[in-house]
C-alpha cells in the first residue's frame, strides 16, 4: 500500500521568520489525478504563507464544490476551514469575514463553482469588495463529472472526444474588473515564479483580489486543440511584466530600467515589485488594464501577472465602518445590549 | 551540465550508497528486503555469493556501508545493516542453504591452484575457482581455516560454529587443505607446478614497543594479535588481575574485553591520540565501556616499569593534539603518569613480513618491502603469483579481504585461460518496473519513523564468566522486520523519461524532501546552489535529463531522495518510473 506522505523532509530545510517549517503549512497528500494543475495552486499557496510567515491559524481556507474546491484538504493542514455547497463560498466567507476581520481568507473556486452555480454569489462578492483571497482554479471543463466544457471554455476549444465549445467563454478577469474589483490577475499553474509573489500580493491587499489560474486537467482537457492544455498555455502566454513582492521588513534591493518597471506601495507597508512591463501599460491605471487584456484577447494570448490594482481601495469592512475589533470577540452584553438600550435607540425615532 | 547517462549502470549502482561503499558490492536492499519478507535462506544466499561469510560479517564486518546509507541522511542512525546480515544467517535453514551451496567433486579443468594462507582472501578464492574445476590446495599453518578470523577475532563476539560452518561450505567443495604446514618458500611452491599462487597470508606480525625495560620484563607483556591467537587456540586460559592495553584499534579492544574474561578485574586501555581519532569502531568502544573498560586517552608509552625484575607497571607522558595545517601532533606536556600492571597487552598495529618470499624469483618488492601488486587485477611482478587481502596493500578487513580475492579469482581464471587480465568480464545489471497497478508497488514503498533498533546483549556477568559465550544476541524476528523496514530501498531508482514529462511540477509539489527542480541547465557548481533545495553534498550525483519541451531541464539531487515512489505516483505520463536496480559483480567464470 502506498499513498503515504513520509514524515521525512530535506535535512537542511530552514524555519521562517516565525519559527515555522514549510511542513506545518502542508496538507494531506492529494488525491486528484496526478498531473492536476490544481495541486501545483496548492503547493504555491503554500509557499506563500510559508513565505510570508503567516501564523498557520491566522488564515482560513473556504471553498465551494469541485476539484478546485477539494484542494484546502491538500495544503494548510493548521488552518481554518470551511467546504461549503456549491458555489456558495462567498456568502460563508462574508458571514466568517464579518465575524472576524483578524484572518486572512483564502477562498478557492472552480471555473465551475464560481462562473456557472456560484456567478451570482461571485459578482456580489466583487461588488463588496469582500477582503479575501478568490483563487479560481480555472481548467476550463467539468473535471469532477468527466470533463463537460464549463463556462470559461474558450468557443471552438476541443473537448477529449474532438467536439468544439460552440459557446463564447466568460472571461473572469475582464468581468471583476468591469464589476470594480480592485486586485486583478491571472496566472499558470505551472508557473511558480509568478503565482507565488502574485498569492504573497493578493494576501496583502486590503480587498477582494481575483487571481485565475490556468490549471490544465490532465485527464479531460489537456488534448490537442484544447485552449487550457499545458502545451497550448506555455504556447499563448503572454505576461504584463515580471512580478515581484517585497514584504514589510526586507528592503528593496533589486534595481530595474526605468520606464519598465514600477512599484507598488501597499497599505500594509509592503511593495509589489513590477519589472519588464509591458510597453506602456499601467496596472493603476483601469482603462491600461482594459485595453491590454482586450489587446491581448484579441490576438489570442493568454494574458498573465498583475493586471489591475488600486492600493488604495477600502475593503468591507472599513466601507461598513464596523468596529475595530472583531465581532466574534466581543461578549455578549456588547453585542446584544438588551432591552433598555432597544427601547432607548428606538425611542430616538419616534 | 551534460544530461546523465543511465545506460552506464555505475550511475544507479552509486545511487545505492550501501552497496556501493561495500568492497564486496553486496545487493544490501536486496537482501533486507528478503529478510523483511522472513526469506532467510534467499537473504542468506545473496550474501553468501557476494560476501562468502555472511554469519561472520553479520557479527564482525567493519560496515563500511553503514556510515554510507542514506538513512543517516535523513534521520540520526544508519540501518543496522550488518546486525540484519546476521539475521539471514541466524534464522537461514542450514539444509536449505546447502542445497544452494555448490558440492564438489566438480569436472576438472587441469588447473591446479595454491593458496598460501587460509584466511577470508584465500577461501574466496577457493570458493570461486572450485566450482570452475580447479583443483585447488590450500596452506596454513594453523590446524583449522579461517586465520585472522579464527585468530584474531574472539569467540563472545564470533562463535566458533559460526566461523566452523562457513569455513566449512568451502572446504567441503573438495580443497584439498594442508593444515600444520608453514610455507617457508614460495619457490618451493612454485615448483610443484601449479599453474597460479595466491598469497593471503594477511598482516601477521604485530608491533612491539621498544622501551626502557621491555627486555626484562619479557613473559609478562605480550603482543595483540599473538596473545589473541594463543587465546583462541586454548594455549593461554588466564591473565594478571591488573591489566594495561596499549592502542586504540579493534585489536585493543578485543584484548581488553578477552582480559576481562581471563581474570582481569582492573583492565585499562591506554591511547596515544584523542578519543575522537581512536581507530576502533565507536560501536566496539561502546562494547568495552559496557564491560567497565576505562579509556585513558592522550597517554603516550614512556617505559615498563619494573621491581626486582618483574613487570609492575607502566609509565606514560600525557601529550595534547595540536592541528596544525590539518595536521595532526602531538605536543608532550611533561606530565608523567604511572600505571600499575601485571600484564601489558601491545595492540599498537600489525604489519606485513614476507620473508618466506625469496627475492630472485621474478616477483618485485616495493617501498615498505611489500609486494608490488596491481590494484585492479592484484597480479604481482611474477605471472603465476597474485596477492590479496591484508597481504596485498596492508592492514584492512574481512570484507576487503572477500572483495581481493573475488577479483583475484577473477585474474588467475583469465590468467589460465591465456586471456588478457584488463578484459574483466562486467557486472550483471537489470532494471525492473516496480508498478504493480493504482498506487501499488512491487516493493514497499512507506516510510516508516523507527529509529534504529538496538541489538540486545547477553547478561554481563554471565558472558565476563566465559569468554565463549557470545554478548550479542541478534535481533529476533520481529525486531529483524522492523529494522529492516527502516531501509529507503535506494535500489529502486526514480528512472526519469525526459520524453514523456509534460512538465507539469506534480513530482515537484509531492517530494517529499525537495529533490526535484526543473529549472534552465547551467554549470554544476552554480546549479546546484539554485535548485529548490540546494545540493550542498558534493559527494551525492545530480540526476539532469535532456532538455524538455520549454528549454529547462530535469534535475534529481539524489542527496536524500526517500525512494518513497511519490514522484512516480503523481507522475501522469509515468515519465518518473520506479524501477527496481539489481548490480551484481562479476565473478570468476
Amino acid at each position: 500500500m502506498t499513498y503515504i506522505k513520509p514524515a521525512f523532509r530535506h535535512p537542511d530545510a530552514q524555519k521562517n521568520s516565525i519559527g515555522f517549517y514549510r511542513k506545518d503549512y502542508e496538507g494531506a497528500l492529494s488525491t486528484l489525478c496526478a498531473g492536476c494543475g490544481h495541486d501545483s495552486i496548492s503547493s504555491a499557496i503554500i509557499q506563500a504563507c510559508f513565505e510570508l510567515a503567516i501564523e498557520p491559524h491566522k488564515i482560513a481556507k473556504l471553498s465551494g464544490i469541485g476539484c478546485s474546491s477539494k484542494t484546502p484538504a491538500y495544503y494548510l493542514g493548521q488552518s481554518h476551514g470551511f467546504n461549503t455547497v456549491h458555489g456558495r463560498m462567498p456568502s460563508v466567507a462574508t458571514g466568517a469575514y464579518l465575524a472576524n476581520r483578524d484572518l486572512k481568507y483564502i477562498g478557492v473556486s472552480g471555473d465551475g463553482d464560481s462562473a456557472s452555480i456560484g456567478m451570482g454569489q461571485f459578482v456580489h462578492a466583487i461588488r463588496r469588495n469582500l477582503n479575501v483571497v478568490y483563487i479560481i482554479m480555472n481548467n476550463g471543463c467539468y473535471g469532477l463529472t468527466k470533463g463537460q466544457d464549463s463556462a470559461t471554455a474558450d468557443a471552438g476549444s476541443m473537448s477529449r472526444k474532438g467536439a468544439p465549445n460552440p459557446f463564447e467563454a466568460i472571461d473572469m478577469p475582464s468581468l471583476a474588473l468591469e464589476l470594480g474589483a480592485t486586485f486583478v490577475g491571472r496566472s499558470f499553474s505551472g508557473d511558480k515564479a509568478q503565482l507565488i509573489p502574485m498569492i504573497k500580493a493578493a494576501l496583502s491587499h486590503p480587498g477582494f483580489a481575483l487571481l485565475d489560474v490556468i490549471s490544465p486537467c490532465v485527464t479531460f482537457n489537456n488534448n490537442k486543440g484544447s485552449t487550457k492544455s499545458y502545451d497550448y498555455t506555455r504556447e499563448h502566454i503572454e505576461a504584463t511584466g515580471t512580478i515581484d513582492f517585497v514584504p514589510i521588513e526586507q528592503e528593496i534591493t533589486v534595481d530595474y530600467k526605468e520606464g519598465s518597471s514600477k512599484e507598488i506601495a501597499l497599505h500594509d507597508g509592503s511593495i509589489i515589485e513590477l519589472s519588464k512591463l509591458a510597453n506602456g501599460f499601467d496596472p493603476t491605471d483601469k482603462l491600461s488594464s482594459i485595453l491590454k487584456m482586450h489587446e491581448a484577447r484579441t490576438k489570442g494570448q493568454i494574458l498573465t501577472g498583475l493586471m489591475y490594482i488600486d492600493p488604495d481601495t477600502k475593503g468591507l469592512h472599513d466601507l461598513l465602518q464596523t468596529s475595530d475589533t472583531p465581532l466574534n470577540t466581543m461578549g455578549a452584553d456588547v453585542l446584544n445590549p438588551g432591552q433598555a438600550a432597544l427601547a432607548k435607540i428606538n425611542s430616538e425615532f419616534r | 551540465m551534460k544530461s546523465t547517462d543511465t545506460s552506464n549502470p555505475e550511475y544507479y549502482h552509486k545511487v545505492v550508497d550501501c552497496q556501493y561503499a561495500c568492497p564486496a558490492h553486496t545487493p544490501v536492499p536486496e537482501y533486507i528486503r528478503l529478510i523483511a519478507a522472513g526469506k532467510y535462506n534467499e537473504a542468506y544466499m545473496i550474501n553468501w555469493e557476494s560476501n562468502v561469510f555472511p554469519g561472520v560479517l553479520g557479527r564482525t564486518c567493519d560496515r563500511p556501508c553503514e556510515p554510507a546509507c542514506r538513512r543517516g541522511r535523513v534521520e540520526e542512525e544508519p540501518v543496522a545493516i550488518c546486525r540484519l546480515k546476521r539475521v539471514a544467517a541466524d534464522y537461514k535453514s542450514k539444509e536449505d542453504v546447502g542445497k544452494f551451496i555448490p558440492k564438489g567433486p566438480f569436472p576438472s579443468n587441469g588447473k591446479k591452484v595454491a593458496l598460501i594462507g587460509g584466511g577470508p582472501a584465500s577461501l574466496t578464492v577457493a570458493r570461486d575457482l572450485a566450482p570452475l574445476g580447479y583443483e585447488i590446495h590450500l596452506y596454513d599453518e594453523q590446524i583449522k581455516g579461517g586465520g585472522m578470523m579464527r585468530t584474531q577475532i574472539p569467540s563472545f563476539r564470533l562463535p566458533e560454529t559460526v566461523l566452523d560452518e562457513e569455513v566449512n561450505y568451502i572446504l567441503e567443495m573438495g580443497i584439498h587443505t594442508h593444515f600444520k604446514t608453514y610455507v617457508s618458500s614460495l619457490k618451493d611452491v612454485l615448483d610443484k607446478g601449479y599453474d597460479a599462487v595466491f598469497v593471503g597470508t594477511g598482516a601477521p606480525k604485530g608491533k612491539d614497543l621498544k622501551l626502557e625495560g621491555r627486555e626484562e620484563a619479557g613473559d609478562q607483556i605480550h603482543i595483540g594479535i599473538q596473545w589473541l591467537a594463543s587465546v583462541a587456540f586454548g594455549h593461554r586460559t588466564s591473565i594478571g588481575k591488573k591489566v594495561l592495553v596499549i592502542g586504540g584499534g579493534n585489536t585493543a579492544m578485543d584484548c581488553c574485553r578477552t582480559s576481562r574474561r581471563l581474570g582481569g578485574e582492573d583492565v585499562r586501555v591506554v591511547v596515544r591520540s584523542p578519543r575522537n581519532e581512536m581507530k576502533a569502531s565507536p560501536w566496539e568502544i561502546e562494547d568495552a565501556e559496557r564491560e567497565d573498560i576505562p579509556f585513558y586517552n592522550n597517554h603516550n608509552p614512556k617505559a615498563f616499569l619494573l621491581e626486582n625484575g618483574k613487570l609492575v607497571g607502566m609509565r606514560f607522558e600525557l601529550v595534547e593534539a595540536v592541528y596544525e595545517n590539518g595536521r595532526r601532533k602531538l605536543v608532550p606536556t611533561g606530565e608523567i603518569v604511572d600505571f600499575q600492571a601485571d600484564d601489558i597487552i601491545m595492540a599498537v598495529g600489525q604489519e606485513n613480513t614476507f620473508p618466506w618470499i625469496e627475492r630472485d624469483l621474478g616477483l618485485e618488492f616495493g617501498e615498505w618491502d611489500m609486494p608490488v601488486v596491481d590494484k585492479v587485477t592484484f597480479a604481482s611482478t611474477h605471472p603465476k603469483v597474485f596477492f590479496g587481502g591484508d597481504a596485498a596493500f596492508g592492514p584492512e578487513n574481512v570484507i576487503t579481504a572477500v572483495a581481493h580475492g573475488h577479483q583475484a579469482a577473477i585474474s588467475i581464471n583469465l590468467r589460465c585461460q591465456g586471456k588478457d587480465l584488463l578484459d574483466r568480464p562486467s557486472p550483471m545489471v537489470n532494471l525492473v518496473n516496480q508498478k504493480m497497478g493504482i498506487h501499488e508497488w512491487i516493493y514497499d514503498s512507506d516510510v516508516t519513523t523507527d529509529l534504529r533498533f538496538k541489538v540486545p546483549h547477553a547478561d554481563k556477568a554471565l558472558s565476563l564468566s566465559d569468554r565463549k559465550i557470545e554478548v550479542e544476541l541478534g535481533f529476533d524476528v520481529e525486531k529483524a522486520f522492523k529494522e529492516a523496514q527502516r531501509c529507503l530501498n535506494c535500489d529502486v531508482q526514480t528512472v526519469f523519461n525526459f520524453d514523456k514529462c509534460i512538465e507539469c511540477d506534480a513530482c515537484v509539489d509531492i517530494c517529499p524532501t525537495t529533490c526535484i527542480t526543473f529549472t534552465e541547465n547551467g554549470e554544476e557548481e552554480e546549479l546546484r546552489t539554485r535548485l529548490n533545495a540546494p545540493a550542498n553534498e558534493l559527494s551525492q550525483d545530480l540526476l539532469v535529463s535532456m532538455p524538455l519541451p520549454t528549454t529547462r531541464v530535469m534535475i534529481k539531487d539524489e542527496n536524500v531522495c526517500l525512494h518513497c515512489g511519490l514522484c512516480a505516483e503523481r507522475c501522469p505520463t509515468a515519465a518518473w518510473e520506479m524501477e527496481k536496480f539489481f548490480y551484481k559483480t562479476a565473478k570468476a567464470g
